[in-house]
C-alpha cells in the first residue's frame, strides 16, 4: 500500500489530464527532478549536497524541501500546460520533450550521484506511521477523497468533463478551455512534487534515476481504471482500483519470482488490452 | 422599414482567413419578433457571419450594434452576456454529459464551487416541459438521445438563458419531418416572446416557412435582403446560384 501511494498520487493527477484528452509522459523524469530539488534544499545548497551521513543535521527543515519539490512540480506542470495550449503543440510531444528535459535537469542537479541522509522529521513523512497506518497512505487517502469531490461535485470538475467530451462545445459555452487544460497539468505537477518528496523521504535518498518508467505504470493504472484515453469519461475510484491492481500485480509477480523483465512485458500487454477494450466497448455502444 | 427597433445591426463587416476574403462589406440587421433567414452556397460566408455575431471568431473590420450601442464581441461569453445565444449545427453539446449538465454548461448553478445538481435538474425539467419537449431520462449522456431531442435541449438552453437574439445554424439539417415541425413551432413560440432570430439554412422550404426576411449571400457578399413575401422560391434559388434574380 505504501508502494501504491507514490504512483497512486501521480495517477490522481493523471486522471484529470486524461479526462481532458491529454497525456503526461514527463511524470517519471519530473519525479526525479522534484525529489532532487527538495533534497538539495534540505542540504542547504548545491555545494553541500553530498555531505552524506545517516542522520546529518540539515540546513533547512523538511517543509522547505517539500515546498521546493512541489514548487518545481507546479512550475513544470504549468510549463507543460502552456506549451500545449498556447504553442498548440500536442500533449504527447510536449511531455515527451519533458520526459527528456526534466531527466537531464535532474542529472545536472545531482551530478549523477544520489543525495542521501536526511533528518528524522524528513524521513518520518516517508517511513512513519500514525497508529498502524503509514503516513504516505494517509496522504494518499486524503487526496483521493479531495480529488473525487472536486471531479464529481464541483463546477470545475463539470468543466473538466465537458472539455474532455467536446472541447468545442465547452469553448462555445464560454468555458476557458485553455485554462482548464493547463490546470490539469499543474495538478499533475503538484502530485509529482508531493510524491517525489515522499519517495525521497521513504528511501532516505534522492537520485536522478528515480521514477524511470513511472509514466507507463501511472498511465496504465489510470486507463485500466476505466478512464478513456479519448477523453470525457473516467473517475478517481477507477484509478484507485487500477493503481491497486498494478501494485498487487507487481508484488505478486515479485513473490512468484517472475523476472522484472517479464513484468515489464506484462504491464505493456495489459495497457494495450485496456485501451483495446475501451475502443471495442465504444464502437459497440454507438449506433 | 422602420429604423426604430433594430436589436442587431451589423455594418460593413469584413473578414478574411489566410488571404481568402470570407466576408466583404456585409451589412445585416434584425428586429425583435422577426426571423431573418440567411441562405447561400457552402462557403458563401453564412457560418462566418454568424460566428462573428456569437463571438466565436472576430471580425477584421466593421461595426456591430446591439440595441443601438456598439459592442465588441470578444468571445462567446461576451455575446452570451449580451443575450445572443447560438445553436450550432453540430449542436455544441458535450455527448458524455447528461441533459442537465448540458443545459447548464458554462452557466452552472453552484454554492461555494459545489454544483447544485438537484436544483439544476428541476429547473431543466421545468423549462423543457414548458416547451413540451419529452425527455425520458435526465441522467443519461446526451449521446444516447435522438437528434431532435438534442436540438430541443439546445433550444431550451437558449430560451432559459433569456436569449434576445437567437442564432440557429441549420437547426433542421439532422431532423425528421415531425421533428422539423416541432422546431418550427418553437421558432414561432420564441417570436411571440420578443426574440429576434437569425436562421441559417440550406432548405429553401424551411426558410420560406419560418422567415420574415431572407438574406442571400454569395462569395462573401450580400446579394439581396428581401421580404419573403416579395419573392418566389425560384428567385431565391437563382440569387443563390447566379447572384441575381
Amino acid at each position: 500500500m505504501r508502494q501504491i501511494s507514490i504512483a497512486g498520487l501521480i495517477a490522481l493527477g493523471m486522471t484529470f489530464v486524461i479526462i481532458v484528452r491529454g497525456i503526461d509522459l514527463s511524470v517519471g523524469s519530473l519525479l526525479a527532478l522534484c525529489g532532487l530539488v527538495g533534497a538539495v534544499i534540505a542540504k542547504g545548497g548545491l555545494v553541500e549536497r553530498f555531505s552524506v551521513g545517516a542522520n546529518a543535521d540539515l540546513l533547512n527543515p523538511w517543509y522547505w524541501a517539500l515546498i521546493g519539490s512541489v514548487g518545481i512540480g507546479l512550475l513544470a506542470g504549468a510549463l507543460n500546460g502552456l506549451c500545449i495550449t498556447k504553442l498548440r503543440v500536442p500533449a504527447f510531444v510536449v511531455t515527451l520533450g519533458g520526459l527528456s528535459a526534466y531527466r537531464g535537469a535532474a542529472l545536472i542537479v545531482s551530478d549523477g550521484g544520489p543525495i542521501s541522509g536526511f533528518d528524522d522529521a524528513y524521513r518520518w513523512i516517508g517511513q512513519g506511521k500514525i497508529g498502524e497506518v503509514p503516513i504516505p497512505v494517509i496522504i494518499f487517502l486524503v487526496f483521493i477523497i479531495l480529488c473525487h469531490i472536486v471531479l464529481r461535485y464541483t463546477v470545475y470538475g463539470r468543466h473538466i468533463y465537458s472539455v474532455g467530451g467536446n472541447p468545442e462545445a465547452a469553448r462555445l459555452a464560454g468555458i476557458n478551455t485553455d485554462l482548464i487544460i493547463t490546470s490539469t497539468y499543474i495538478i499533475t505537477g503538484f502530485f509529482v512534487g508531493l510524491s517525489a518528496f515522499i519517495l525521497s523521504a521513504r528511501l532516505n535518498s534522492a537520485e536522478a534515476v528515480a521514477g524511470m518508467g513511472y509514466e507507463l505504470t501511472v498511465i496504465a493504472a489510470v486507463v485500466v481504471g476505466g478512464t478513456s484515453l479519448f477523453g470525457g469519461t473516467g473517475n478517481i475510484l477507477g484509478t484507485i482500483i487500477g493503481a491497486i491492481l498494478f501494485g498487487v500485480l507487481q508484488n505478486g509477480l515479485v513473490l512468484l519470482n517472475v523476472s522484472s523483465y517479464i513484468q515489464q512485458i506484462i504491464i505493456g500487454i495489459i495497457l494495450i488490452l485496456a485501451v483495446a477494450f475501451d475502443r471495442f466497448s465504444k464502437s459497440t455502444r454507438q449506433v | 422599414m422602420e429604423q426604430a427597433d433594430y436589436i442587431v445591426e451589423m455594418n460593413n463587416i469584413y473578414k478574411s482567413f489566410n488571404g481568402v476574403q470570407a466576408l466583404k462589406n456585409v451589412s445585416i440587421n434584425l428586429k425583435k419578433n422577426e426571423v431573418v433567414g440567411i441562405v447561400g452556397h457552402n462557403g458563401a460566408g453564412k457560418s462566418t457571419l454568424i460566428k462573428i455575431l456569437s463571438g466565436a471568431i472576430r471580425k477584421d473590420s466593421g461595426t456591430i450594434l446591439i440595441n443601438k450601442s456598439p459592442v465588441d464581441l470578444a468571445g462567446p461569453k461576451v455575446a452570451r452576456d449580451l443575450g445572443i445565444e447560438t445553436i450550432y449545427q453540430d449542436l455544441a453539446l458535450a455527448g458524455n454529459l447528461d441533459v442537465t449538465a448540458n443545459f447548464f454548461l458554462g452557466n452552472e448553478k453552484s454554492r461555494y464551487f459545489f454544483l447544485k445538481n438537484n436544483s439544476m435538474r428541476e429547473e431543466a425539467k421545468r423549462v423543457l416541459q414548458e416547451l413540451k419537449i419529452r425527455i425520458e431520462s435526465y441522467t443519461v449522456p446526451v449521446d444516447f438521445l435522438s437528434g431532435g431531442q438534442r436540438q430541443a435541449i439546445a433550444i431550451g438552453r437558449a430560451i432559459y438563458n433569456k436569449a434576445k437574439v437567437l442564432v440557429m445554424d441549420e437547426p433542421t439539417a439532422a431532423l425528421g419531418i415531425e421533428e422539423t415541425r416541432r422546431v418550427g413551432e418553437l421558432i414561432n413560440q420564441l417570436k411571440k416572446q420578443d426574440v429576434g432570430i437569425f436562421l441559417i439554412s440550406h432548405d429553401i422550404h424551411d426558410v420560406f416557412d419560418f422567415c420574415d426576411r431572407i438574406a442571400i449571400l454569395k462569395n462573401g457578399e450580400i446579394v439581396e435582403i428581401c421580404r419573403s413575401t416579395d419573392v418566389t422560391k425560384d428567385d431565391v434559388i437563382s440569387m443563390i446560384i447566379k447572384g441575381a434574380r
